[in-house]
């Protein structure tokens, strides 16, 4: 943790910089950035959302009718792509990480093709579904 | 002169939550497999198929093992994300409260919507 150097007396404080782009990330720090925030997006709402749909659809045939006529509408399905994207980028990525902590791929050439391939993975799963649902 | 005997790594508090989230991933990634080849297996594409799946004994304590292992691997994940984001204290643990209580409630509501019926 680094904290900011306390200013000098009669001098004014300096200013705060966040870099909050994450272009120039290098391929792990985009992994890593993604995992935290599929993460937190899985915790919620889509773990509340998949367990309400969970009880529709098993509670009653008319349930699971309008889920399926739910998820059929368009707006509907994006959200289920970044769904499917959170998901897949955070078992990958899971995957990437619980490699690293074995200290396999630890040097920095196979770290950061395995990152490439966790972001690929991430997408093409994700498009796998679209093809699937659409 | 006695040399520096003692490793200077601290008192391993963390350890249990680090490997609590590893063991729990693990057992969240072969649900998710399983789920998967399942499901691309035999989609289900009506009621009966749905309900069907989640009517064996297997399917109920397997899914419900994966909302357990959750409620660990959530924990630690957001308080991770708290303890990087959020300094003031107060703040930090109430948000903590909130998501353990979330959690206690994801896994009650998993366990009626599973057995409830």
């Amino acid at each position: 943790m680094s904290t900011a150097p306390t200013p000098r007396p009669g001098q004014p404080a300096r200013p705060k910089y966040y870099d909050l782009s994450l272009a120039h990330l290098p391929p792990p720090g985009l992994v890593s950035i993604f995992h935290r925030i599929s993460g937190l997006l899985l915790f919620f709402p889509i773990l509340p959302a998949l367990l309400y749909g969970l009880q529709e659809t098993l509670n009653s045939p008319e349930g699971f009718a309008r889920w399926q006529q739910l998820i059929a509408r368009p707006g509907v399905k994006l959200i289920a792509l970044v769904v499917v994207w959170a998901y897949a980028h955070h078992f990958f990525a899971g995957i990437r990480f619980l490699l690293l902590d074995m200290h396999i791929g630890i040097a920095k050439p196979p770290a950061r093709a395995s990152a490439v391939t966790v972001l690929i993975l991430g997408v093409l799963a994700t498009l796998v579904v679209a093809w699937r649902i659409w | 002169m006695k040399p520096y005997t003692k490793t200077p790594v601290g008192a391993h508090y963390g350890t249990s939550g680090f490997l609590l989230q590893r063991f729990t991933a693990v057992v969240m990634a072969l649900y998710t497999l399983g789920l998967f080849v399942c499901l691309a297996w035999h989609g289900p594409a009506s009621y009966a198929d749905w309900k069907a799946l989640f009517a064996g004994a297997f399917m109920r304590v397997a899914t419900m093992l994966f909302f357990v292992a959750l409620l660990g691997h959530a924990w630690i994940g957001m308080r991770d994300i708290f303890m990087d984001y959020v300094k003031p204290m107060g703040l930090r643990l109430t948000l903590q409260f909130a998501v353990v209580v979330a959690l206690l409630f994801y896994l009650v509501w998993a366990a009626s919507i599973l057995w409830g019926r």
